[in-house]
């Protein structure tokens, strides 16, 4: 019984990680069709923020409240600099936004040098049976769900979020309207790396810190938003939950290596099946 | 008659380099050679078929190690060569199945091909363990795959005769030529027109009765082929394979030596391999990180200054002060 329990709570961990990781590109991939290479790269530098502020004494709290303001930060400066340019353009887009990551990896590097940084995971352990769970890892489930709950509120009950899929729609219609386009693109952009920052910024702890941290997530957040579909926060979930499902149980049975490879051969196959995604599959359907 | 001559002039300066230059410098170029079949296999499907993809650098990598696991198993390296072209060419053609028969979006599919490269990283580094191997053949894990044969010469009834670096370069400078040559035809031949076709409107060309993904699907493998030969050639080359040719530099090598010598040229992608490895060995491996920081800006200057590649604009510049008129448009992707 408690090792059923244990699992299942393997399980949502894994889904729970997977949906927080990818909502950032969610925002900016499958919002905007920005397709950010360097999105990996936002959560890095999310994580690395929170190393600097507890190296600084400050406690893990403070780091990952911080490390949302600085990758948006971030966000809003590569997005006047380079991605502005680049609208429309997709495939010039990855190449940058590509650049962007290998620069921002080489950079790191050079500064904090190429080893692990361990933060220490706070809220210790609990109990269950003849195991212990981590109280940390409950957070990060409540966290997933909460900045899902917070960013399908902001775009489907503000102003902000009307305006922001009106000009994914129809930048010439908002424009007409008294809305300056850019400047939506620009705040989008920003909040979709700052969901990056705040992601890595939660996971810093668990995986440890280290310049070329954003590999290891970059192919998995990817295929989430890509088999998410139009739909976008609704199909990242569920997509999130059918992958995070299908990497766990094989890693359970196997290594989580070995998940990876079949969490993605089920999604290029899910992708043959039903090319527009999962949540495309639910619009033909309607 | 021009194409004759230049031709002629290719296969003359591939023919006399090895009097000029120093044996360090032939085993230098030699590896550059096989680097431009690479960069050759991506503007193939990219400047061709408009389809960019990010996994030459995994069928690369999987030529390579098919090289490897056959050459230490059966000894012969002719076989281990085209093993590694059919290894990638057949994983080139399953994942083309996959995408175009499943009309993903091109946009996708980059991010497809760059998702399985990455897997493969990944999953290449865990083999470590001795009980990772292929008959003979350990794979090594992230110490990469050691003693891997070095390319002979197989004449049924004789003995293998290894070849010596100046030969090397002679059989990798052949083939180059050869996968040029070749590849021209096929992109000038009717195959390669409605190639051209679906680039420019795949909808329309579909109407006028044509398969596209079937087209698709081939070119893709022949692509992927190519790489896979690179690959062979490269791991006979060096001895030697590890995870790192699938990395995200090694990915964006292929890409920044075809944005540098320009798309749907053919022979600008060799100019931009030999450009672009020339200056990195010129400015000294001293530091990876910082090649990977130079090599990151390189990429972001070219795609907002230089969109249609370097060395494009370069003849572009001369053409205008020379007062030429100016070349074709280019195609709209």
């Amino acid at each position: 019984m408690d090792f059923v329990a244990v699992t299942a709570f393997g399980i949502v961990y894994t889904i729970a990680t997977l949906i927080l990781l990818a909502l950032g590109l969610a925002v900016i991939f499958g919002m905007m069709g920005v397709i950010n290479l360097a999105q990996a790269e936002f959560l890095m530098v999310g994580a690395y923020t929170v190393l600097i502020v507890t190296a600084h004494g400050a406690s893990v709290w403070v780091g990952i409240a911080v490390a949302p303001v600085v990758v948006g930060l971030l966000g809003l400066v590569i997005e006047r600099t380079i991605i502005r340019f680049l609208y429309g353009r997709i495939l010039d887009t990855m190449l940058a936004t590509w650049g962007l990551s290998l620069g921002l990896v080489g950079l790191v590097t050079l500064v904090f040098g190429p080893t692990t940084e361990g933060i220490a995971t706070p809220l210790g352990h609990v109990t269950v049976g003849e195991y212990r769970l981590s109280v940390y890892s409950v957070f990060v489930i409540l966290m997933a769900f909460a900045v899902l709950g917070l960013t399908y509120g902001l775009f489907n009950y503000t102003r902000f979020g009307l305006v922001a899929r009106a000009t994914m729609q129809n930048p010439n219609m908002v424009s007409a309207l008294g809305v300056n386009p850019a400047r939506v693109y620009m705040g989008t952009f920003a909040f979709g790396a700052a969901l990056a920052g705040l992601g890595g910024g939660v996971m810093a702890p668990l995986t440890g810190v280290v310049p070329t941290l954003g590999l290891a997530f970059i192919a998995k957040i990817f295929i989430t938003v890509i088999v998410g579909g139009p739909v976008i926060l609704l199909g990242t979930t569920t997509a999130g939950v059918v992958l995070g499902l299908v990497e766990s149980l094989v890693s359970y049975g196997s290594t989580p290596i070995y998940g990876q490879v079949a969490m993605l051969a089920f999604a290029i196959i899910l992708l043959r099946l039903l090319p527009q995604g999962i949540s495309g599959f639910w619009r033909r359907g309607v | 008659m021009t194409a004759w001559a230049l031709w002629a002039v290719a296969v003359a300066v591939v023919a006399a380099l090895p009097a000029v230059l120093s044996p360090f410098q032939i085993v230098q170029l030699t590896v550059f050679m096989i680097y431009s079949l690479l960069a050759l296999s991506l503007d193939l499907i990219w400047g061709f078929g408009g389809i960019l993809s990010f996994g030459q650098a995994a069928f690369f990598g999987v030529g390579g190690y098919v090289y490897g696991i056959v050459g230490i198993n059966s000894g012969s390296t002719t076989l281990a060569l085209i093993a590694g072209v059919a290894g990638a060419a057949g994983l080139a053609a399953l994942l083309g199945y996959f995408t175009f028969y499943g009309r993903v979006g091109s946009m996708y599919f980059a991010v497809i091909t760059l998702t399985v490269t990455l897997i493969l990283h990944q999953v290449m580094g865990t083999t470590a363990d001795p009980r990772y191997a292929v008959g003979q053949a350990r794979l090594g894990g992230y110490n990469g795959m050691t003693n891997i044969p070095s390319l002979a010469l197989e004449v049924p009834g004789r003995a293998p005769l290894t070849l010596d670096p100046v030969q090397l370069f002679y059989v990798v400078g052949g083939l180059l030529l050869l996968v040029l040559a070749l590849t021209r035809a096929l992109v000038r031949g009717s195959f390669g027109r409605v190639l051209a076709a679906i680039r420019e409107d795949e909808l329309r060309t579909e109407l006028l009765g044509y398969d596209p993904r079937w087209r698709k699907l081939v070119t893709f493998a022949i692509s992927g082929s190519i790489a896979g030969l690179a690959g062979g050639l490269f791991a006979g080359w060096g001895n030697f394979m590890n995870p790192q040719v699938f990395s995200m530099f090694q990915s964006a090598l292929v890409v920044i030596w075809v944005m540098v010598g320009g798309r749907s040229t053919l022979y600008g992608a060799v100019v931009g391999t030999l450009v672009v490895q020339s200056l990195t060995n010129y400015l000294g491996t001293a530091s990876v990180t910082y090649t990977t920081v130079a090599l990151g800006t390189a990429l972001v200057v070219i795609v907002l200054l230089f969109p249609r590649g370097l060395v494009p604009a370069i003849e572009g510049a001369v053409r205008r002060v020379s007062g030429r008129r100016p070349p074709a448009p280019e195609f709209a992707r």
